[in-house]
């Protein structure tokens, strides 16, 4: 039996048709415009003017604050203007757009393909450098890595887990990059280890990815203290609390963070990103995209400059078919429905994914006929049910009762519902409004 | 036999009367002493609980204002003016009249003048689809239509047009308690003065975005051209973030405004209708500022 | 691209089950036990289910149609599995009109007043039957004998349910061992061959059908299992005290509406708890009180009181039993 977290999950179609797609490097677009808001956490601050020239890898906006990250520019070319744009919600946010001319990176980036594993910075080095490079969680999302990386007092971290697990359909990036970039992988983890004081990592692969866990099992004997775990096929892996259930068989308390169990999650992603950090001094600018649907011409996984149009990166993999009735950026069951494909690439973007026409509306809702499937999937030990309705009713202290901020909007709930109820859409008002709630409370 | 009947009854009979006396006693000290002028305030009040005064329920407004000093901050929206005299007389005081007001949807954004970009699908609420994303059109401020202000509504007296997918209040059934503009993510509803026979000027437009941009998305937004404001005799209307503001209480009802908004967003209701001469003037495109 | 595109919350895929989907699962579920009661009543088990069907799909149209005026839902199934349910309920040889009073019931009673699929506190097939049972105790509780009555339908040779035979005898006084020469031995009872509803008799067809429910994962094994274990286990233990005047365990899990209940009635969605710890308490509740009715109470068979019964309790037990929730045990020990 292999291992998975005990509670709920679903195991939705995987449609995987990328996943032999090997990671092809986007060309240039003529303009980029990247937002001041990729990551969870205050804005970061604009450092450019217009008419300024920047060059690759140069810093464009200051973090500010402690959950903040810096941002920088992933071409070379002239700021042409700071006016706010319209990002992938339609709500028009501040962004530096950048007329490319060239590619011209900053010197510092040493731009060598060869693999640098020896690293002689110290725990706080590494911690402020990956804070510099604007590392934020590269699953999707998107948290300052270096917050996760500075363990609080009183608290020690055990583990390094490292989420290869990839659970949402359709999504390929991760996959590709242990298979492409396997040692690299592994130098960014021993990197993370040491910037956490910890001896142990665990790479949970699910099993639907056998050549990325022969591949990393065997690298993985070249380095101490990594291991590689096969898991169960089951959505939501990916969860830090899933996955730290799988793996280690311990269960973050309500409310609490993984670190309370001694854990620390980051994602292949992010160990990569670490990597090219820390060694090689290149910052956070450029990341691994699935572009894919049932129906696109090539589904691709490619490496794009963030601020990319995503119209350019569904053109590179064939263009938007014909018959194309939704754009989801992010995966099927946590990813947001695009309203325009003008809106640019993220640090965010794990994938782009078209939908047909014929699945991109949702079937009509029934009454609910008391199934308890939403029950038995939630892999929190929730009752959708129950939280719909009260939400529907506005009785948000009893949802607070009912532990609703415990939901992780994985979505099992609405996707197995067979009355096709909105289960998720109004968990997730009642949540936010539970939350306001709660902070009134405290302040 | 018998004997064992009569102890029974004989306990229980006492064990009664112990109890009863505790029981009194313990009334008569937890016995909160209560004003009955709020039952009697409670009594003139239209019993609706909506909420609309702020505070919940007739009974909390009622404790309020027979506590109250001062009862001018007080006012039952729903009752109205009526009401509050009589809630007043019982108290020996005097209400000051308040205005009659009304809520009113500061939205014009018909199809017509405002494509839809995107087909929303998800669950029928303006506060889900708020969260999710800008909207299905191009107007990031403008009505989603799903009516969430109209779920709220005690007073039937809020429906969606179904031609224009906006929210029409119907100002007879309007009790002006505020549910509806609280409700609305998109803050389009507002309380504004009723106006003498239902007369009133409003902006119908809240769009935040400049000229050219909100032009773009509906051709029937407010571009903060500033036009208005240069002609409102009274000082009556402000410009703020691109967008025109009527307050109501400087309003004199000039009807000016209307005729010089190039984009025919000021709106003017209960009006008799104007010569259409001035029509054609309105119809006139004007160049963004 | 000409359509605009579509924007919903995640998640943007389903699972593709559906209301219907279930049902007809439940529909396909009972057909191998209709099969055993045509096989063994003929004629009659055939009319007693058309008619049974046919009124209640009537029923549920007309209601929704004329009385409520909504679009009427009877595609969903749930009215056709209720006609099933209610048909496994009745003697193969009962009048047509008293089975259409019972759809009657059963849709406008015990599912309709309520406000239809998803908000009937009780089993609408259930409350059809016990309401037969109370105004037409004759009728209901004439069953006929198996093989000799293919071809009859309501005139058919009649005899007492194995239950029956067995109240009856320890009441006169006889023994366990005097009785079991007159009702069919544990294999007969297996195969269904004995007096009874229609639908009850066969417990090999109807372990067809649960397994059927469970390879689709229309329901879980929670409820069946826990009332076959405490009904198991309390006659077990009756049994064994004295097994001269009790029947042993497995005649009472193969004889009466044990199986039908416990797979089929018992597991309705609607009337049953949310989650496996309320489901156990549940089905203990329902075998518990089967027992108790069938031994000391005053009719021969107690499941469908037993499940009335713990029916009236889900609201309670779905909000005070609450699922095992993540991360709960370790903020308890923390
Ligand atoms: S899955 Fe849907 S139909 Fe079933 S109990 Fe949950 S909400 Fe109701
Ligand atoms: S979205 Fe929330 S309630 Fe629904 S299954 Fe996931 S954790 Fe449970
Ligand atoms: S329209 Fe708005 S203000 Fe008027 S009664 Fe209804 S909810 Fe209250
Ligand atoms: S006015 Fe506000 S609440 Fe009412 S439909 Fe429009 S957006 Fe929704």
């Amino acid at each position: 039996m292999l291992k998975t977290f005990s509670i709920g999950g679903v195991h939705p179609p995987e449609n995987k048709f990328s996943a032999g797609s090997k990671i092809v490097a986007l060309p240039l677009p003529k303009q980029v415009s990247i937002p001041i808001a990729q990551h969870i956490g205050a804005p970061a601050t604009a450092v450019v003017a217009k008419g300024d020239k920047v060059k690759v890898g140069q810093l464009i906006a200051q973090s500010s604050g402690f959950v903040s990250a810096n941002i920088h520019s992933s071409v070379s070319g002239t700021v042409a203007s700071l006016d706010p744009i319209m990002d992938s919600t339609g709500y028009k946010r501040p962004a530096i757009t950048i007329t490319v001319e060239g590619d011209e990176w900053d010197e510092t980036i040493d731009r060598s393909t060869d693999l640098k594993v020896e690293c002689s910075l110290t725990a706080e080095e590494i911690i402020a450098k990956v804070g510099q490079s604007g590392i934020v969680g590269m699953g999707g999302a998107t948290f300052p890595s270096q917050v996760k990386l500075s363990v609080p007092k009183g608290k020690k971290a055990e583990v390094l887990i490292i989420n290869g697990v990839e659970c949402e359909p359709y999504l390929t990036s991760d996959h590709r990059v242990m298979l492409e970039m396997g040692h690299e992988l592994m130098v960014g983890i021993q990197i993370l280890k040491k910037a956490l004081g910890v001896n142990l990592a665990l790479i949970g692969i699910e099993n639907n990815k056998p050549d990325a866990i022969s591949h990393l099992a065997q690298i993985a004997t070249k380095y101490s203290g990594i291991e590689v775990h096969a898991l169960k096929v089951q959505y939501p892996q990916g969860g830090e609390k899933q996955l730290i259930k799988a793996l280690i068989n311990r269960e973050v308390p309500s409310g609490g963070l993984p670190i309370e169990v001694g854990a620390v999650v980051h994602n292949v992603g992010t160990a990569i990103a670490v990597y090219e950090a820390v060694q090689k001094n290149k910052p956070l600018f450029e990341r691994v995209v699935t572009v894919t649907g049932k129906h696109l011409a090539t589904p691709s996984n490619f490496l794009v400059r963030i601020g990319t149009p995503i119209s350019e990166v569904i053109a590179a993999a064939g263009g938007v078919p014909e018959n194309t009735g939704k754009i989801v950026n992010g995966g099927p069951m946590m990813g947001k429905a695009l309203n325009t494909i003008d809106a640019p690439v993220t640090k965010g973007t794990s994938g782009l994914i078209a939908f047909p026409a014929e699945e991109a509306k949702r079937k009509e809702a029934q009454s609910c006929v008391r199934c308890a499937k939403c029950v038995s999937v939630c892999p929190m030990g929730l009752e959708p049910y129950l939280l719909n309705r009260l939400s529907q009713k506005k009785m948000f202290e009893r949802m607070e009762h009912e532990h609703v901020l415990d939901c992780i909007e994985c979505g099992s709930c609405s996707f197995e519902c067979p009355a096709n109820l909105p289960l998720l859409d109004y968990i997730r008002l009642g949540k936010a409004e539970v939350g306001k709630i709660v902070r009134a409370r405290k302040a | 036999m018998s004997s064992v009947v009569l102890y029974t009854v004989l306990m229980l009979s006492a064990l009664g009367v112990i109890s009863a006396v505790v029981l009194y006693f313990v009334a008569q000290k937890f016995k909160v002493y209560e004003d009955p002028r709020i039952d009697e305030v409670e009594a003139v009040l239209p019993g609706a609980n909506c909420g609309g005064c702020g505070y919940p329920g007739c009974r909390g407004f009622a404790e309020a204002f027979v506590k109250a000093e001062d009862i001018s901050t007080l006012f039952c929206p729903v009752g109205g003016n009526d009401t509050m005299g009589n809630a007043a007389k019982i108290l020996g005081k005097e209400a000051a009249a308040v205005d009659p007001m009304v809520a009113v949807v500061r939205c014009a954004g018909t199809p017509e003048h405002r494509a839809k970009t995107n087909a929303y699908d998800g669950a029928k609420s303006c506060r889900i689809a708020t969260s999710l994303y800008s909207g299905d059109t191009g107007c990031q401020f403008g009505c989603l239509g799903l009516g969430d202000c109209v779920d709220v509504c005690n007073f039937d007296a809020i429906y969606i047009d179904e031609v224009t997918g906006l929210p029409v209040v119907d100002q007879d059934k309007c009790t002006a308690c505020g549910a509806c503009v609280k409700a609305c993510p998109k803050f389009i509803i507002e309380l504004r003065k009723k106006g003498p026979k239902g007369k009133r000027i409003f902006v119908s437009c809240v769009n935040k975005d400049k000229g050219g941009v909100a032009k773009k998305s509906c051709s029937v937004a407010c571009i903060g051209c500033g036009k208005c404001v240069k002609t409102c005799p009274h000082d009556a209307i402000t410009l703020e973030n691109n967008l025109a503001y009527i307050d109501f209480n400087k309003c004199k009802l000039c009807r000016k405004c209307v005729e010089v908004c190039p984009t025919n967003a000021i709106w003017e209701v209960h009006f008799p209708a104007r010569k259409p001469k001035v029509e054609d003037e309105t119809a006139q495109p004007v160049s963004e500022s | 691209m000409n359509k605009l595109l579509a924007v919903s919350p995640s998640p943007h895929v389903h699972s593709g089950e559906s209301v219907n989907k279930l049902m007809f699962n439940v529909v396909l579920a009972l057909l191998p036990a209709l099969a055993v009661s045509i096989y063994y009543f003929g004629l009659g088990a055939f009319v007693v289910t058309a008619i049974a069907v046919v009124s209640c799909l009537a029923f549920e149209f007309l209601i929704q149609k004329y009385l409520l005026k909504v679009t009427p839902s009877i595609s969903d199934g749930s009215a056709l599995v209720t006609g099933l349910l209610l048909a496994f309920n009745l003697p193969s040889n009962l009048p047509w009109w008293i089975i259409v009073i019972g759809a009657l019931v059963s849709i406008g009673i015990g599912k309709m007043s309520f406000g239809g699929l998803g908000n009937n506190p009780f089993n609408p097939a259930l409350v059809g039957r016990v309401f037969l049972l109370i105004s037409f105790p004759v009728q209901m509780t004439s069953w006929p004998l198996p093989i000799e009555s293919r071809a009859h339908y309501m005139d058919a040779l009649t005899g007492a349910t194995p239950l029956a035979l067995v109240k009856e005898g320890l009441k006169g006084g006889q023994t366990m061992s005097t009785i079991s020469e007159h009702i069919p031995n544990n294999m007969q009872l297996l195969m269904g061959s004995m007096g009874g509803s229609l639908g009850e008799i066969a417990a090999f067809a109807l372990l067809i059908g649960f397994a059927w429910l469970l390879f689709k994962k229309v329901i879980t094994w929670h409820i069946p299992v826990s009332i076959f274990v405490t009904i198991f286990a309390f006659t077990g233990i009756l049994w064994l005290i004295d097994p001269a005047h009790n029947a042993d365990p497995f005649f009472h899990l193969l004889t009466g509406g044990v199986m039908l209940g416990a797979i089929f009635m018992a597991t309705d969605y609607v009337t049953s708890p949310m989650n496996p710890k309320g489901m156990w308490i549940f089905g203990i509740g329902i075998g518990a009180l089967t027992v108790i009715i069938r031994v000391w109470g005053a009719y021969p068979e107690g499941v469908s009181f037993a499940i009335l019964i713990m029916n009236a309790f889900v609201p309670l037990i779905n909000t005070l039993v609450k699922p095992k929730r993540f991360g709960e045990e370790v903020k308890k020990n923390g």
